[in-house]
């Protein structure tokens, strides 16, 4: 099965190509049948090769020769192990969940089937992205995901703040991918290849001669790659915005997919990053102040989608945490986990949207869950999940996370747990907002609310069952030495060095979590129960502006280069470039008017001057020149 | 018998044709002076061809030749239609073309 | 001074002295006249170079052929030294001087060159018509066959050029007629 694997990347790209060039004609129901069923049978392919994959094999399937230059040979080829096989069954498993769910979300959308084209291309992108078996694939499907990220975060285009949403993403995500561009460039000058397995082996042998920093310099510029994508501090702040697009895009590509390629390609270099400490100090760093800021930010939020946008920043915080712990293994728990329960959490919020006809505004809403059971169920199962409140899936890989920071990093594992606690905390204000106490919209909304249809509860229902029992492949050290998950991933993946916790202490860790997390889901819960909505002043009132994070950058970024595009516009295009250019044409123009004269229509005078330009020349030619 | 000698008469037939080039201004005469150039250029390739021992040269004369009929034909018939445009043979009427 | 050096001299001069003839002739007629003489002149330094071929063709081609054509274009316009336009003394001057520069010039290069060599006074056979003929057909045929096709374009354009142009005093098309 394993040579077959071209098929996974291959369904959703037809799926793209038949609803892309047919969007006019196809009718909506058939647009949403192939864009699922062509996700489905990745899936179906992905989880035959994942069972492959699971019994042993692994396998580099090269389609072509992509690139072919001198000693330069970068071959368009997919690379399958444990790692690449698990994130594809996340992203064709929950690929496929989210695609029946737009079935109906999207429906009332005359766009719908544009709307499928759009997110198969991106499937076959984040495929293409996580197959690829060398940098230069991996990065034509980072910038395929990039791309379709601007699509569909622009998808309602008419509506101008949608649009420039978009381009903000795109201009962030620029600005990373030239990182990772940059250094991809430094791994082929370095080592003359791309292909994970020679680069790897490469620096296994440790026969290159290549000074430390180099490893540090290419881990840093690959790490600010991941910060684009993965909505880091100080790029994170597109992906609030991005909640601009249709709510499952938001739980596919911002939530549960596109972002953690970031967690993929660092997890990936795993090797180079073990040679780099001094890099993943910073991963570590940028992951603590990240997961810190978005949560503090994510607690004053008003907007249903905000708050999950922001918390989806926080816990790639987290998982940047593991990274840079060199738990690598730990953080793709994580993206696994969160995964899960983040595109409950985001469908959910959408089922809500949907029922409240558009409205995000949690003041506005209130004791949904009278009238949408399931939503408020499944709901509540991604709340508990994210919080970390024991045996839900989020607990064992946070608290995985939090005991790698614990034994290297004390002060990384202090502003960790300050970051889970606000979780809890802000996702029971939300979940508590939102679905308990009275109504407070209007009367209107109040006379529409209802269940979703079953296209949109049943992958609810699916997503809060893995929420639940996603976390039981990876228990703690404490409860058994089996863990699943990283055995399964030690054969791509390679560890640095942990510290390993005496079970006291890890009792002590998971004790500490639970805890904090219980305490601070009951206290959201109780401090909104009922809630007045006073305007914010002081630090919540900074907070509620997200730190004037964005105004920052408009001042010292945004506003700069415009006054210089400006200056640049009036002075050295108006009157460098165009004063040349209309100079050149005025001066031949004058000059041929002088020049005309000459053209008496003497033939003598022509032979004349011809004879003179020939002695010129002769003279030139044998006396000064030759 | 240097090849100097040659040179130099092959020169100054050459610069007796520019001279009659510029001083005339009967069209005839100065197609002929170009006559004169060409064979001049032509007793110079001879000369280096009995130099050398190469027969090449000469056959580059025979395509100076050539291309000097050919020339002589088209030429005299545009001169001849000049003629019997403006009845006149001098060049400097020639700028009545322009108009 | 042998037999071929007083040959030499001979055609010199009278070479010379017959283009400058062509050039201060007033009367076109004897301009020909003098050119043709010319082209005997330099026929007869052919011959002195073993180009025995190349002599004869040059009498026949040029002083032949194209000299009678000039000549029957002259007689055609009864040209003849009174209509003979005349340029000002200070045209006729430059154009003396610029003509006598070019000669210094190329003189003074020639000078340094570095072509040296002495013509043998022996006589070989590349000159032989066999000899050129092995060589044209050897390794110039096919400008030989694209001079033949010039030849033509040559002759048709003079044709078409020659001939009398259609008048212009077809009647006009009315615009109604459309």
């Amino acid at each position: 099965m394993i040579q077959f694997i071209y098929l996974v990347p291959l369904f959703p790209l037809l799926g793209f190509l038949i609803n892309g060039f047919g969007w006019r004609t196809i009718p909506k129901n058939l647009g949403g049948i192939i864009g699922s069923t062509s996700v489905l049978a990745s899936f179906v392919v992905s989880l035959l090769i994942f069972f492959e994959v699971k019994n042993g094999a692994n396998a580099t399937v090269t389609l072509f020769d992509f690139i072919q230059s001198g000693k330069l040979s970068i071959p368009l080829a997919f690379r399958i192990d444990s790692l690449s096989s698990i994130f594809l069954l996340i992203i064709t498993g929950i690929g496929f969940l989210i695609h029946v769910y737009s079935t109906s979300y999207m429906h009332e959308d005359e766009g719908m089937v544009k709307y499928f084209a759009y997110l198969n291309l991106f499937v076959f992108s984040m495929l293409l992205l996580v197959l690829g078996a060398n940098y230069l694939v991996m990065y034509m499907g980072w910038e395929g995901v990039g791309l379709c990220s601007y699509l569909l975060i622009g998808f309602w285009y008419k509506n101008n703040d949608f649009s420039s949403a978009g381009r903000k993403a795109f201009v962030m995500n620029r600005i990373g991918d030239l990182g990772f561009l940059v250094g991809m460039l430094l791994i082929l000058f370095n080592f003359g290849t791309l292909t994970y397995t020679d680069f790897f082996g490469q620096l296994n042998n440790g026969l290159e001669p290549v000074r430390n920093s180099v490893y540090n310099w290419i881990a840093i510029c690959l790490f600010i790659g991941a910060v684009g994508k993965s909505a880091q501090i100080p790029l994170f702040t597109w992906l609030p915005d991005a909640m601009a697009g249709p709510t499952p895009v938001s739980a596919l590509i911002h939530a549960a997919t596109m972002v953690t390629a970031g967690v993929y390609m660092i997890a990936r270099s795993s090797l180079l990053y073990n040679l780099a400490p001094n890099a993943l100090q910073i991963v570590g760093w940028t992951g603590a102040a990240t997961a810190f800021l978005a949560a503090t930010i994510a607690i004053k939020q008003y907007d249903i989608k905000k708050v999950l946008a922001y918390s989806t920043v926080s816990q790639l915080g987290f998982m940047f945490m593991a990274l840079g712990m060199g738990a690598y293994t730990t953080a793709v728990f994580h993206v696994m986990t969160h995964a899960f329960f983040k595109a409950l959490l985001f469908l959910g919020s959408g089922s809500v949207i949907h029922t409240m006809g558009g409205e995000q505004d949690v003041r506005k809403m209130g004791g949904l869950g009278k009238h949408m059971r399931t939503t408020q169920i499944t709901f509540l199962i991604g709340c508990l999940a994210i919080a970390g409140i024991p045996f839900f899936s989020g607990f064992f890989s946070k608290d995985e996370i939090l005991a790698s920071t614990f034994a290297q990093n004390k002060s990384i594992y202090a502003i960790g747990i300050v970051s889970a606690m606000m979780t809890a905390f802000y996702m029971f204000r939300l979940y508590t907002l939102t679905f308990t106490g009275k109504f407070r919209g209007t009367h209107e909304q109040e006379h529409h609310l209802h269940e979703s249809p079953s296209a949109i509860t049943i992958p609810l229902v699916l997503l809060a069952v893995l929420s639940v029992i996603g976390g039981y492949v990876g228990l703690p050290a404490v409860i058994t030495e089996h863990h699943t998950l990283s055995q399964f991933l030690s054969s791509s993946v390679t560890n640095g060095l942990t510290e390993h916790l005496t079970h006291n202490t890890e009792w002590m860790l998971i004790g500490i979590s639970s805890f904090v997390a219980i305490a601070f889901s009951i206290y959201g819960y109780m401090a909104n129960r009922q809630p007045n909505f006073v305007p914010n002043t002081g630090l919540a009132k900074v907070l509620e502006n997200k730190w004037y994070v964005d105004e920052l950058y408009d001042a010292i970024v945004v506003r700069p280069i415009n006054q210089l595009s400006a200056f640049l516009d009036r002075f050295v295009e108006r009157m460098g470039i165009d004063g040349f250019v209309n100079g050149v044409g005025k001066s031949v123009r004058w000059g041929s008017d002088r020049m005309r004269l000459l053209q008496t229509g003497q033939v003598g005078f022509y032979i004349f001057i011809m004879v003179l330009g020939m002695t010129i020349l002769f003279a030139l030619g044998f006396f000064w020149i030759g | 018998m240097p090849i100097q000698y040659y040179l130099f008469l092959s020169f100054a037939l050459f610069s007796i044709g520019i001279m009659g080039a510029l001083m005339r201004r009967n069209a005839i005469i100065i197609f002929m002076c170009i006559e004169l150039m060409l064979n001049a250029v032509n007793l110079l390739l001879v000369a280096f061809s009995k130099l050398y021992n190469d027969a090449s040269s000469q056959i580059f004369v025979f395509f100076i030749m050539v291309v000097a009929a050919a020339e002589v034909a088209v030429g005299l018939a545009v001169i001849v239609m000049m003629y019997r445009r403006v009845h006149s043979v001098d060049i400097n009427i020639l700028n009545r073309l322009k108009h | 001074m042998d037999l071929f050096e007083i040959l030499f001299w001979i055609l010199t001069i009278g070479a010379i002295s017959s283009a400058l003839g062509v050039i201060l002739s007033r009367n076109p007629i004897n301009s020909v006249i003098c050119l043709i003489a010319t082209f005997f002149a330099i026929s007869g330094h052919y011959v002195l170079l073993n180009a025995q071929f190349l002599a004869v063709v040059n009498i026949i081609v040029y002083a032949g052929a194209i000299m009678v054509l000039f000549l029957f274009v002259i007689m055609l316009m009864n040209l003849n030294a009174d209509v003979e336009p005349q340029k000002s003394r200070l045209v006729q001057f430059a154009g003396i001087i610029s003509g006598g520069i070019l000669f210094l010039v190329i003189l003074a290069a020639l000078r340094d060159s570095k072509i040296n060599g002495t013509l043998e006074k022996s006589a070989n056979s590349v000159g032989l018509i066999e000899n050129l003929g092995k060589t044209l057909f050897q390794n110039y045929v096919l400008p030989f066959e694209i001079s033949s096709v010039l030849f033509l374009s040559a002759m048709i354009g003079a044709m078409v050029i020659g001939k009398k142009e259609p008048s212009n005093d077809l009647p006009e098309r009315s615009p109604n007629q459309n």
